[in-house]
């Protein structure tokens, strides 16, 4: 009887640029339920690194309270990690932000850690413009609680008790639109092939990014009635995008077609490929999309892939001038100038 | 691709490779479980079912199961398969009461067993219990062929043997030991109703250089030399010994040599040392024994003075190779000379068919073989089956083993007036092994542990007695340990798709990423070029499902897979089960122990 994770991986393991395998990004084993969507969202986070080449001493992986911010256990567990307060999760990001501008900040958060708790900060991070990733598993419920409807549950879907949800559900992509995010995404945990090239766009986006990625709760959300049921979402999910994600140093060789296809340059030189399904959305006019969202919200379709992406935004440290110097590296005599340099701040301001 | 067809009893058993690589299949991870649960009686009984010789192979077997281990495929060493095996052999309880009961009222059938090595006694083995007469013939004053005159008491001890040997012969064999069967005919002639040649290999082979006349009385063949050892005719030899040759029965040479007063031995080989035909362990223990190996020597003659062998010259060689095919080319450099009192000749054996009369029916090919179907053992003249190292060459115990359980069923077959050609079907069984939440039948945990060394007694000891045995098995303890390394590759990873939800939890979490969902493929190539880690090892299947409800499939590669359980673990539709596979190979007389 065990329930340990070997040690043993396959010996022709691919390594990246830096002779890493996937391996070194994984974490212990998981402990939520068995086929839990969120396990999926892990593995892809760990995919996504892998393939980005970071060292993942580099990134700060920070949640909040849940079944969703449980994760970053199972997730590279050689990076910096802070497991924080309910609902806090953004604030915490904040302030290491801002601490210490050279990491990557990854933050993961279920629907009842942001559309509810932490609705209050959520709000703030994205206004701010936060260079951060916030990944939300979405699975409309409280699944550590037993399941009971979370403020993202649609309007008509039913739980597992058979009870219909009387409540509109908050569209957490539409909000962040609305507030400003600088890049929006939706996804959902049992597509891989779209959810990584999304992850390693965010995690290379210079501002907030958001993704929306609906993982469904396989004990209490993932029966017939249900809109986030394994069956469901992929029934109804349709794809506004497709996203493809090139590394800085790769060639883009592809011939492409300009009316569909769009190449954006991003903040640390890689690009992304992006292809536009539908001429009637595009991920850089935020009213079409606003509107495509409207319209899949009246037809119960679930939008995926990029959704808006604003390339040219000013994230928070930037626009507040900060020291690109980490904080925990800056000496006294950094922060203590002396008697001259005050007296000159304080001349300046007579 | 078309979904793999798990139906196929050689699926399942495939992935189980040592019992897949053993000739006679024996299923070790069976067994190992058992060992590992201090259960030696049944480990061994099933052992005895399978290879009849349990204490003998877990001492001298060559192994082909361990190489095949997958043990070896995700670390560096594979479990001691055949060292565990004798663990089973030495801890054992009287097995008596445990074997098969020989019926007083015969069915009237007699069969001739001629050579009374493992070939032979696994015929009587299989057809004893189903009240066949067997009449077995053997030159040697005791049963056991090869088992006795060629493996030293040193690696071999002769009351393992014995006891091994008896268990057959005590079914009520008739024998007939001291015997020379010097005409088949004459066998024939006494109406047997089935005649199985067992006869083994028994002509080692000489090497004819200048002086081998001269020096002949200080110049042996290697397997007549063990044979005269082994039956206390020959108790010493000279100081100064060199051996010929590089396979196993050169390692015995001149290990049996240091022990009959040999103090300079000498193994010397025309290959290079990485292409010796020894098994790399027998090498290691012959150079633990303070034996030089000299490779890439080719012998060039025996010098002999005033009558009296002094040495032999060597030609220094080179292996190099052009178009594919490696050759030895001399280095130039002059001939060596290596002085020695005594040389052994082990150079290869050979068949010795003169006894068969060539006008019985029985064809022989070029080669001067038997012309046999290589299923059923059964030569051109119906009622004669050949098995071991007489049928289709040398090979080994085990070999002879597994030729010998064919050839009892074609016997009984024959006997029974059917066509040889039906065989039965192997026993297959596939059982759940799910006990509760995190608890599985088998332990499911995957130990870090290295391969545990067997120690060995003191070299003092063993070289001044030539029956005091080398290697002293492992005890309970390191044995449990030893067996903890097994992956329990019987315990299959049975995956059925319309429970599958596609929630990618088993792929996610395979710690050998043997596990992925994909695009269906035309090609095999494809899809095994497709995969999370691509499927490069031919020798290994990929299990496809069938279509999923996404229109993908599941494929898993079955080279690495640890066998650890978490993909079903992880599962929460119980799409992957761990389901434990029995695989017994037919038989003559189905006995099962497990």
């Amino acid at each position: 009887m065990s329930y340990i994770k070997p040690k043993f991986a396959h010996p022709r393991l691919p390594q990246n640029e830096l002779g890493f395998t996937k391996k070194y990004y994984e974490g212990a084993l998981s402990t939520l339920c068995a086929g839990c969507g969120h396990d999926s969202i892990s593995a892809s986070i760990v995919d996504a690194c892998f393939e980005l080449n970071i060292e993942p001493h580099k990134v700060a992986k920070i949640s909040g309270i849940g079944c969703s911010s449980k994760t970053p256990a199972y997730y590279l567990s050689n990076s910096h990690g802070f497991n924080s307060v309910h609902g806090r999760m953004p604030s915490v990001a904040t302030g290491a932000n801002l601490g210490n501008r050279s990491l990557k900040y990854l933050g993961v958060s279920g629907d009842g850690d942001t559309a509810s708790i932490g609705m209050g900060q959520f709000v703030h991070a994205i206004r701010r413009n936060l260079n951060m990733t916030y990944i939300v598993m979405n699975n409309g419920c409280y699944g550590l609680t037993k399941g009971q409807d979370s403020a993202t549950a649609d309007h008509g879907s039913i739980s597992k008790s058979g009870k219909e949800n009387n409540f509109e559900g908050i569209d957490l992509c539409a909000l962040s639109i609305q507030l400003g995010a600088t890049f929006v995404a939706q996804s959902f945990s049992g597509d891989k092939k779209q959810l990584v090239p999304l992850i390693k766009a965010a995690l290379s986006h210079e501002g907030f990014s958001f993704i929306n990625v609906i993982s469904p709760c396989v004990t209490f959300n993932n029966n017939v009635g249900s809109t986030k049921s394994y069956d469901y979402v992929r029934e109804h999910s349709e794809t506004v995008s497709k996203l493809d994600f090139v590394p800085s140093h790769e060639e883009i060789k592809v011939d492409y077609d300009h009316s569909k296809m769009k190449l954006v340059e991003m903040h640390d030189g890689s690009t992304i490929k992006l292809q536009k399904v539908s001429p009637e959305w595009d991920p850089e006019d935020k009213l079409s999309i606003m509107t495509a969202l409207h319209n899949a919200h009246q037809s119960q379709e679930i939008l995926t892939g990029l959704l808006y992406l604003d390339n040219e935004s000013i994230e928070l440290n930037t626009l507040l001038n900060t020291t690109e110097t980490p904080l925990n590296q800056l000496h006294e005599k950094d922060l203590c100038p002396g008697n001259s340099v005050l007296e000159g701040i304080c001349e300046g301001l007579r | 691709m078309s979904p793999t067809n798990t139906q196929d009893p050689e699926y399942y058993h495939k992935v189980v490779d040592c019992q897949y690589a053993c000739p006679a299949h024996t299923p070790v991870p069976e067994y190992i479980r058992l060992i590992a649960a201090g259960k030696y009686t049944e480990a061994y009984m099933i052992n005895w079912e399978s290879n009849v010789f349990p204490g003998v192979l877990g001492r001298t077997c060559d192994r082909p199961c361990e190489p095949a281990c997958r043990r070896g495929r995700v670390e560096k060493e594979p479990v001691a398969i055949c060292r565990l095996k004798r663990v089973a052999a030495d801890n054992k309880d009287d097995i008596s009461h445990l074997l098969p009961t020989i019926p007083t009222e015969k069915n009237g059938k007699r069969i001739a067993l001629i050579g009374g090595g493992p070939a032979s006694l696994t015929v009587a083995r299989d057809l004893a219990p189903l009240g066949y007469i067997i009449d077995l013939y053997d030159n040697h004053k005791k049963g056991g062929g090869m088992m006795r005159s060629q493996i030293p008491a040193f690696r071999l001890p002769v009351e393992v043997l014995d006891q091994e040997v008896n268990y057959v012969l005590d079914m009520g064999i008739n024998t007939h030991f001291d015997t020379y069967v010097t005409s088949l005919k004459d066998v024939l002639d006494k109406g047997y109703d089935a005649v199985f040649v067992g006869t083994g290999a028994p002509k080692g082979r000489d090497l004819d250089l200048p002086g081998r006349q001269e020096g002949s009385a200080n110049i042996y063949i290697g397997i007549e030399w063990l044979a005269s050892v082994a039956f206390d005719h020959t108790h010493k030899i000279g100081k100064k010994v060199i051996v010929l040759g590089g396979g196993n029965t050169a390692m015995d040479c001149c290990r049996t040599s240091r022990r009959l007063g040999g103090e300079e031995v000498k193994v010397i080989v025309r290959s290079p040392f990485s292409e010796m035909k020894a098994s790399p362990w027998e090498k290691e223990d012959a150079i633990h024994e303070d034996i030089p190996i000299m490779d890439n020597h080719v012998p060039k003659s025996y010098v002999v003075e005033d009558g009296r062998l002094k040495g032999m010259m060597f030609e220094k060689v080179i292996a190099v190779v052009t178009d594919g095919k490696r050759n030895l080319v001399p280095t130039g450099e002059p001939l060596v000379f290596v002085e020695a009192d005594d040389v052994i000749i082990a150079v290869g054996q050979e068949n010795r068919f003169e006894w068969i009369e060539r006008d019985l029916g029985l064809e022989f090919n070029k080669w001067d073989m038997p012309i046999l179907d290589e299923q059923t053992f059964q030569s051109t003249r119906s009622n004669v089956f050949f098995g071991g190292d007489a049928a289709l060459g040398p090979k080994n115990v085990i070999t002879a083993v597994a030729q010998g359980h064919q050839a009892a069923i074609s016997i009984d077959l024959f006997c029974q007036g059917e066509d040889v050609k039906k065989r039965p079907a192997p026993f297959t069984n596939l059982v759940n092994t799910k006990m509760g939440i995190h608890e599985w039948a088998y332990d499911n945990d995957v130990t870090n542990d290295i391969r545990y060394i067997v120690p060995q007694a003191d070299k003092k000891l063993t070289l001044t007695n030539l029956k005091k045995e080398v290697e002293l098995g492992f005890d309970p303890h390191t044995a449990f340990a030893e067996a903890q390394r097994c992956l329990n590759c019987d315990v299959q990873t049975v995956f059925t798709e319309k429970n599958c939800i596609e929630c990618d939890a088993c792929m996610d979490v395979c710690p050998t990423s043997c596990i992925t969902f994909t695009i269906n493929e035309e090609e095999e190539a494809d899809l095994r070029s497709n995969l999370l880690v691509p499927a490069t090892d031919w020798t290994q299947d990929i299990l496809v499902s069938a279509p999923l409800k996404t229109g993908r499939v599941m494929v898993k590669d079955e080279d690495v897979c640890l066998h650890c359980g978490l993909c079903a673990e992880r599962c929460p539709t119980a799409a992957w089960d761990m389901q434990q596979y029995l695989y017994n190979s037919p038989k003559a007389s189905q006995l099962s122990f497990v």
